[in-house]
């Protein structure tokens, strides 16, 4: 199969979309003539003009604001925030509007918009450049949150919440743009709500989203040189969660990892913890271990920025002592 | 004109010494000595030099991503700024801000900011808080054109000039915003006729100009602190170099910058020019001048260089009070 790069399976996606669909339009900062600043709406201009390619002001409330009526009204936009941290300017129009508009007219009216967005640390961009904020949007009924970790997912995915009916949070990672992967030639979607099992194995499970797939399968790659085989599974969207694959896992290794780049507390992390110790309490043999970022701001300094967020050792020792193999 | 030779030849210096702040902050990104992103102001030093030379020790500004000039020119310390890019524990954020995230309370510098507009609001609120103390302290809200369309700006600025807050909104017309020019994206035909819908005055300045920036701040600075509320102030000037170090620039004809960079009205140059031509200095004394500004930076990356990583215990220190 060919490999193509995670920034091109979006762009991919993206290009297939507003073909086959009119309704179908782009807007955000520099996503048209400079072809995104990720460079994942390249192409997009030339192709579709203006109308359907809109670079906008830097005003993000108004570009959230927009795609909500936009998308009331019979459209399909795909709005462009450069960092997750920017749609902290536009909370209102997705929170208390897009989120909310179907559910509170009574089911009268759709809101099928995208947000396009990318998150995590790692890059030394410091406190207002590198947050997870993906559980402030799970946290809002009437969103969905998607995270896809390789370029096959990415683009499966983004054509799913192209065509969903519900405003999609869609949540790429910075440094996901440039890993690549096999992604088919032709059609196919990604359902949303159905998690990947990304590694088998009957010892430990170890869910982990966005960018902590690839540290959870590295992790998973030194473990079985240690004689522990994890099982790694990628929820994919974290809204609607899909417990029953994590659940079936557990079950087969009696032990879980949850693992994830926002901050510990309130995260993620916990909300799958309590999930699976409700569903399958008598099934598990080790408290479940959370690594999660510490609750910090995150700083510029390299050395306390990978002190803050997850490491594949990390994910390795909450292995290890979910199966009682840490020494003393 | 009432600067005396010795301030004019601090702001010459200080214009220099940004030059090379920032013709260092990019030698160290490309040596990959630095983290995430930096961004230069070359080209725009008269507008924040010539603003903070209209301002006293305890006034406030708030700044931008492209911050290293606003801080310098407040009087903020070289190596304490140099030691922050580098992340060392000698930086003014102790290494936690870097480049985007520069400030000193003591100078009244409320910090740069990576949020495009994000400094708007808090300007507007040191201004509230400078008439409630009854401090007489004013405060210059540093942003670009871009960050004029974030609506920010629509509510904070209507507050100002409902209050008759002692503000001025410095608006550096730079004519870019990122990777695309920022003309298409205002509607308005000039960005100073913003200032209407706020009601308060708008004015403009030549921004490559030191002596005008700091005639045209000093107005409003007098007039805010006698009580005569905000001013919107847009200085034209030019993005010399990319929106970010590294950046190819593929969006724009070279000739552009060439033209901005010629000593004609390059804002150092010009000043220069109007040092020696009009105010009786020599030409030996500027020049003693510029080595002085770049033998300030080589110390200060120096000191950054030297000065030891964060230990890791404070990574949880200061995040709260
Ligand atoms: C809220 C927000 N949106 C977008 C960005 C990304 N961004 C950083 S700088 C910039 C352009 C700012 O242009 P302008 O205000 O003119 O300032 P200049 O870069 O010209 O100094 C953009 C879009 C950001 N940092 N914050
Ligand atoms: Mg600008």
């Amino acid at each position: 199969m060919r490999e193509l790069s995670y920034r091109d399976a979006l762009n991919e996606a993206l290009h297939e979309e507003m073909t086959r669909d009119p309704r179908v339009f782009v807007l955000g900062e520099d996503v048209g003539r400079y072809g995104g600043v990720l460079q994942v709406t390249r192409g997009l201009l030339d192709k579709f003009g203006e109308k359907r390619v809109r670079d906008t002001p830097i005003s993000e409330a108004g570009i959230m604001g927009l795609a909500v009526g936009a998308a009331m009204t019979g459209m399909r936009p795909v709005a462009e925030i450069m960092y997750i941290d920017f749609s902290a300017l536009a909370m209102d129009q997705i929170v208390n509007q897009a989120a909310k508009a179907h559910y509170m007219f009574g089911g009268k009216t759709r809101v099928p918009l995208v947000m396009r967005t990318q998150g995590g640390g790692g890059r030394g961009n410091a406190a207002q450049h590198s947050q997870s904020l993906e559980m402030w949007y799970v946290h809002v009924p009437g969103l969905i949150v998607v995270q896809p970790s390789t370029p096959y997912d990415a683009k499966g995915l983004l054509k799913s919440a192209i065509r969903d009916d519900n405003p999609v949070i869609f949540i790429e990672h910075k440094l996901l743009y440039n890993t690549a992967g096999p992604v088919p030639e032709g059609e196919y979607l990604i359902p949303i709500g159905v998690a990947d099992v990304k590694r088998l194995g009957n010892h430990v499970t170890i869910v982990a989203t966005s960018r902590m797939v690839l540290f959870a399968l590295e992790a998973a790659e030194t473990l079985a040189e240690q004689g522990i085989q994890a099982e790694v599974i990628d929820p994919r969207t974290l809204k609607p969660l899909d417990l029953a694959t994590i659940v079936q896992s557990v079950e087969k290794t009696g032990r879980l990892v949850v693992v994830n780049e926002g901050a510990l507390t309130g995260g993620f992390t916990a909300e799958v913890a309590a999930r699976v110790q409700r569903a399958a309490f008598d099934w598990l043999d080790a408290p479940i271990m959370q690594v999660a970022t510490e609750d910090v701001p995150l700083p510029y300094n390299g050395r306390l920025e990978f002190e803050a967020i997850p490491s594949v050792q990390d994910i390795v020792l909450a292995a290890r002592g979910a199966l009682y193999w840490n020494a003393g | 004109m009432n600067l005396s030779r010795d301030q004019l030849v601090d702001l010459y210096h200080r214009m220099w010494l940004i030059r090379y702040f920032d013709e260092a902050a990019r030698a160290l990104f490309m040596g990959n000595m630095l983290r995430g992103t930096t961004h230069t102001c070359t080209g725009q030093e008269a507008v924040a030099v010539g603003a903070c030379a209209a301002l006293r020790r305890d006034d406030y500004i708030t700044s931008t991503h492209r911050g290293h000039g606003h801080c310098l020119a407040k009087g903020g310390d070289p190596r304490a700024m140099m030691a922050e890019l580098l992340g060392r524990v000698t930086g003014y954020c102790k290494g936690k801000g870097g480049s985007m995230h520069i400030a000193d309370l003591d100078l009244g510098i409320l910090g740069a900011n990576g949020i495009v507009g994000g400094g708007i609001g808090l300007a507007t609120g040191a201004a509230y808080s400078a008439d409630l103390r009854g401090s007489g302290q004013v405060v210059v809200c540093f942003f670009g054109d871009g960050a004029s369309n974030q609506g920010i700006l629509m509510e904070a600025g209507n507050m100002a000039a409902l209050w008759q807050l002692p503000i001025i909104y410095l608006c550096e017309q730079n004519q870019y915003a990122e990777f695309s020019p920022s003309r298409p994206f205002i509607a308005v035909e000039r960005l100073e006729m913003k200032a209407q819908a706020f009601g308060m005055p708008g004015l403009t300045v030549d921004g490559n100009d030191l002596l005008a920036v700091y005639q045209a701040v000093r107005g409003a600075v007098e007039r805010a602190r006698a009580g005569g509320g905000p001013t919107f102030l847009v200085a034209h000037t030019y993005r010399i170099e990319g929106h970010t170090v590294g950046d190819p620039l593929t969006y724009r004809p070279k000739e552009e910058a060439a033209l901005w960079k010629s000593p004609e009205r390059d804002p150092i140059s010009r000043f220069g020019r109007r040092l020696v031509g009009e105010l009786g200095f020599a030409e030996a004394d500027l020049e003693s001048l510029r080595q002085k500004a770049r033998a300030d930076i080589d110390d200060a990356i120096a000191f950054g260089k030297a000065s030891p990583e964060p230990e890791i215990a404070a990574l949880w220190e200061d995040v709260y009070a």
